[in-house]
């Protein structure tokens, strides 16, 4: 097992080099970087300077070779729009705010699919099933923005308020609520298609002869069975929404988080806050990838890890 | 082509049932006293497959949103563009505007409705693009690597490991901040992104082809190895990645519409259904209808996909097919005999 | 073989059909077949695939799964329907697995993987005696130590893959004789093992049999199986009882032509033969209901009246039913 982690950790390694290597070379390829950085009116003095200040005339691999040591010196390069702290520090203050935000979520989209795709298996072609079928088809077709801000004009609107500030709905709830809704639509599908398989497996049907409960074949003995293919797929949607869908919802519902950050950063040229957006995410998505594993080995022990 | 063609033999007790057919029926109070006496389906093929209602629909809102798409610029009543401040924001039909502009301006004073015309061409030239190029890479690599085996196989995959792992969505806005938001940027971004999926299935499908004898034989034989790829490994692909690629398209348009709403993909004076929903943006107080309008579109636009996406996956699996007869007899629609 | 000192009646089969509703014609599985289990016997249900033994067994029990469905007749256990009748659901679901239990084909496939084999035995007894879980799992260490299983306390850990086949099988008699039920239905039992197996585990339903006066309904395609351990034999065809006798009279004089043919052809290591014996034709589909016989068309005495009539199961001698026109 030590050594399945360890050769986990060290794939993990390679990813994170993998996307720093890509992030790097896009943002210092294509035309003059400094360009970006300075305004127009900026003389060719200042950009010279510039230039050599943040590296850039030197080759590709000299600048990589300097960032990777400049990384394992805990030194994450200066942001340019958070006049100059260091960009690990800006991104670890942004950090929490989307980990609250997609956990929150998330635990929302895992439980309610679960939920409505084993009352679903249970009564196929009833009204859960079809309701069930009907959600998941909507969530799996509205893009994301869309759905942010539909949950916001209709609880601004219909209740009254008009609670486009701050406030426990609009800094959690909804937002919460907009990662999670496509994630049902897609899981509880999954769900309730494994569930019915499992329903129809042979081992269901010994339990129904050795006169199990109902309710327990359900719930204890299909339930963990169809999870198996379930955990994946949660973990993936998880890493989704974190890495990508984030940026949406927080961009909509005006938060503070990694998303938000990574849309200033883009917008701003912000290379080096980028790039540590990018590493800190990669990273997290790796921790991710490894849990999963182990959430799978949880669930089925049938499983041998390397 | 009538059912009586098939060979006739016993059925196995346990071969009368398919796995959703029992779920689709699994409540037994529905058949309380009551056995239907189903006569033998005559129906071809094709017939039953057109009994998929919502498959239908899909497939039929695509041709037309495709047309109207292709025909841009003779369908809609204006130019993607074409307006200045003194069409701004005029009512839709509905709450008394003119039918010169159906669904109203917007606050530049372009017609809501050309600009979704021609968002929706947009749109779907991109994601079709997309899905080509991605499909061609990913189909291209996983047969190499299903094929080859051993150590190719083992690198690429490991390449395609790495490669999913990646964050797709900053890595597009980073790349598109970076070499512009031009539609072969996007369409670039969005494959560069894309192409894994294929790759995997389709040296999933490599992998277990490979190991029946017949390959063996033709590999005896003396095949090269692209006829074998060609004549025996491709037709079993067919299914399998037409429906992956259409449930990719599905995921490319929202991910293009998404990209285009932040301001990181495509870019004015380009339209796509996210540039349409994203122009409305910030009048979602004041002029709701230029962003739900659009988002609407989108949604219907996606959920069409996937409505054909899963009659593909019927019509191209014939154990799905009898799955939806059974359906179709307990929910009491005319299945037999029609 | 047990000589049989009590002659009650506990199960009851009568005029059960099955019929399975598809896409392609009803098949009509399971067509009037009557018989009867006493308790203590031993039952053996022979017959090939397709002949509806199996789906007879399962709809003794109700697990009949759509698209098929118990279409008429009733199964009568110690007097209560399990078929028709408003408390035949609530009866069918108080012996399930209590008074009645059943052992299935595939042992792998019967039993949960992600789930030890020891939970698997003990839900039964907190099923259905209300033990609570230590004293279940105590009891099922016991119970796993009575069909066999070697070091059964640390078997009870662990997992169905870690078991091999045979084993897998005497769990889950384990479990189905758990609450000691009155019968135990054995669904072509050894068929998924290797031969060796077969024979320990057809060893140990007899020997369990003997020791817990349980009556068994032992369903096979497998003559051998059923010689050394069944009282009576019973022989289906077509989804219908053509013949019915003690194992001692069927084996040496067999009636119904199909009975017959089914013991030529089966290879004997003591006979040396150049070709194997066969029947001739192949099995009926099951859709379709024919005017005459089933076996019809393969029998070597058929007559036109056979063709044109269905013969219908008669008593034919001491404990012998028939359902042909010309007997041997």
């Amino acid at each position: 097992m030590g050594r399945y982690l360890v050769g986990r950790l060290l794939q993990g390694v390679l990813v994170v080099f993998g996307v720093t290597v890509v992030v790097f070379v896009a943002t210092r390829m294509i035309g003059d970087p400094v360009n970006f950085i300075l305004p127009l009116s900026a003389s060719q003095e200042q950009r010279d300077r510039l230039r050599t200040d943040l590296g850039f005339d030197r080759s590709l691999i000299s600048q990589f070779v300097d960032y990777i040591g400049d990384v394992f010196r805990f030194d994450f390069g200066r942001s340019t729009k958070f006049t100059n702290e260091d960009t690990i520090d800006v991104v670890l203050r942004f950090l929490p705010k989307t980990l609250q935000l997609v956990i929150a979520g998330m635990l929302v989209a895992f439980v309610v699919s679960l939920v409505l795709g084993m009352l679903s298996a249970i009564k196929p072609g009833k009204v859960t099933d079809k309701l069930l079928v009907t959600l998941s088809l909507l969530g799996l077709s509205m893009p994301q923005f869309f759905l942010a801000q539909v949950l916001i004009v209709f609880f601004s609107v219909r209740f009254g308020w008009v609670q486009i500030g701050p406030g426990p709905w609009t800094h959690v709830i909804l937002p919460a609520v907009a990662l999670a809704l496509p994630a049902i639509g897609r899981l509880a599908m999954t769900v309730r298609s494994a569930m019915i398989d499992e329903l129809n497996s042979q081992y269901v049907k010994a339990a129904k002869a050795k006169g199990m409960r109902r309710r327990r074949i359900v719930a204890v003995h299909a339930l963990r069975n169809a999870a198996i293919p379930f955990v994946t797929l949660a973990g993936w949607e998880f890493i989704r929404a974190l890495a990508g869908f984030t940026v949406v919802v927080e961009g909509v519902f005006g938060l503070n988080g990694m998303g938000s950050l990574a849309i200033l950063a883009i917008r701003e040229r912000d290379f080096f806050l980028i790039q540590t957006i990018v590493l800190v995410v990669a990273v997290i998505v790796v921790i991710v990838n490894i849990a999963i594993d182990f959430a799978y080995k949880a669930v089925d022990p049938r499983v041998k890890l390397g | 082509m009538s059912d009586n063609d098939t060979p006739q033999h016993v059925p196995d007790e346990y071969s009368a049932r398919s796995r959703e057919t029992e779920a689709a029926l699994h409540d037994e109070q529905n058949l309380e006293g009551r056995p239907y006496e189903v006569t033998a389906a005559t129906k071809g093929v094709f017939r039953e497959l057109l009994s998929d209602k919502t498959g239908v629909f899909g497939l039929a809102l695509l041709f037309i949103l495709g047309l109207a798409a292709l025909l841009a610029p003779w369908v809609a009543p204006h130019g993607p563009t074409e307006g200045s401040l003194s069409t701004a924001n005029r009512k839709p039909v509905w709450s008394g505007g003119t039918w010169e502009f159906i669904l109203g301006t917007d606050p530049q004073g372009y017609d809501l409705l050309s600009r979704l015309i021609y968002g929706l061409r947009t749109t779907l030239l991109v994601s079709l693009a997309v899905v080509l190029v991605a499909g061609s890479i990913g189909v291209v690599i996983g047969l190499v690597s299903g094929y080859r085996g051993g150590r190719t196989d083992r690198w690429i995959m490991r390449w395609v490991d790495v490669q999913v792992a990646f964050p797709g969505l900053l890595i597009a806005m980073i790349m598109i901040a970076v070499i512009g938001g031009s539609k072969t940027a996007v369409i670039f971004v969005l494959s560069f992104n894309g192409w894994m999926v294929y790759a995997r299935m389709t040296r999933g499908v490599v992998l277990s082809v490979k190991e029946q004898p017949y390959v063996e034989a033709a590999e005896l034989i003396g095949c090269s190895p692209r006829r074998i790829m060609f004549r025996h490994i491709l037709p079993n692909l067919v299914s399998a990645i037409s429906t992956l690629a259409v449930l990719e398209f599905a995921r490319i348009i929202l991910a293009e519409a998404t990209l285009s709403f932040l301001g990181l993909g495509l870019r004015f004076p380009e339209v796509s259904l996210g540039i349409v929903a994203s122009s409305g943006r910030d009048y979602i107080f004041s002029t709701p209808r230029l962003i739900v309008i659009p988002g609407i579109a989108i949604s219907i636009l996606v959920m069409a996909v996937n409505f054909a996406a899963s009659w593909l996956r019927v019509a191209l699996d014939p154990r799905e097919r009898e799955k939806r007869f059974a359906a179709n007899v307990l929910s009491g629609a005319s299945g037999a005999g029609q | 073989m047990t000589t049989n000192t009590n002659t009650e009646t506990i199960l009851e089969v009568r005029n059960l059909t099955v019929e399975f509703f598809t896409r392609r014609g009803t098949v009509h599985a399971v067509r009037d077949v009557s018989f009867s289990v006493r308790r203590g016997e031993t039952l053996g249900i022979v017959g090939e695939s397709g002949s509806g033994k199996s789906v007879t067994a399962q709809a003794i029990l109700g697990l009949t799964e759509l698209p098929g469905r118990v279409t008429g007749g009733d199964v009568l256990w110690k007097g209560s329907s399990l078929v028709a009748g408003s408390d035949a659901a609530a009866t069918v679901e108080r012996i399930r697995g209590k008074e009645i239990a059943m052992v299935f084909q595939d042992p792998m496939t019967s039993l949960n993987p992600v789930y030890t084999v020891g939970m698997q035995v003990s839900e039964v007894l907190v099923r259905h005696m209300g033990m609570s879980k230590k004293d279940a799992r105590a009891r099922a260490v016991n119970l796993l130590d009575m069909v066999g299983i070697s070091n059964p306390a640390k078997r009870l850990d662990q997992y169905p893959f870690e078991l091999s086949g045979g084993m897998r099988q005497r769990v889950l008699i384990a479990a189905a004789l758990a609450c000691e039920p009155e019968l135990l239905i054995a669904d072509e039992p050894t068929t998924a093992l290797d031969v060796t197996i077969q024979a320990q585990i057809l060893d140990l339903i007899a020997d369990l049999q003997q020791r817990l006066g349980v009556a068994v309904m032992l369903i096979t395609h497998d003559l051998g199986v059923v010689a050394g351990v069944c009282d009576r034999v019973a022989v289906m065809y077509g989804g219908k009882l053509v013949e019915e006798a003690d194992a001692d009279d069927i084996y040496p004089r067999p009636y119904h032509p199909y009975t017959e043919g089914l013991l030529r052809s089966t290879p004997r290591l003591d006979v040396v033969s150049a070709r194997l014996d066969s029947i001739a034709g192949s099995p009926p589909d099951l859709r379709e209901v024919m005017p005459g016989c089933s076996y019809a068309p393969r029998c070597a005495a058929v007559t036109d009246q056979c063709r044109r009539n269905v013969p219908s199961l008669e008593v034919r001698g001491e404990g012998r039913r028939v359902a042909c026109f010309n007997p041997r």
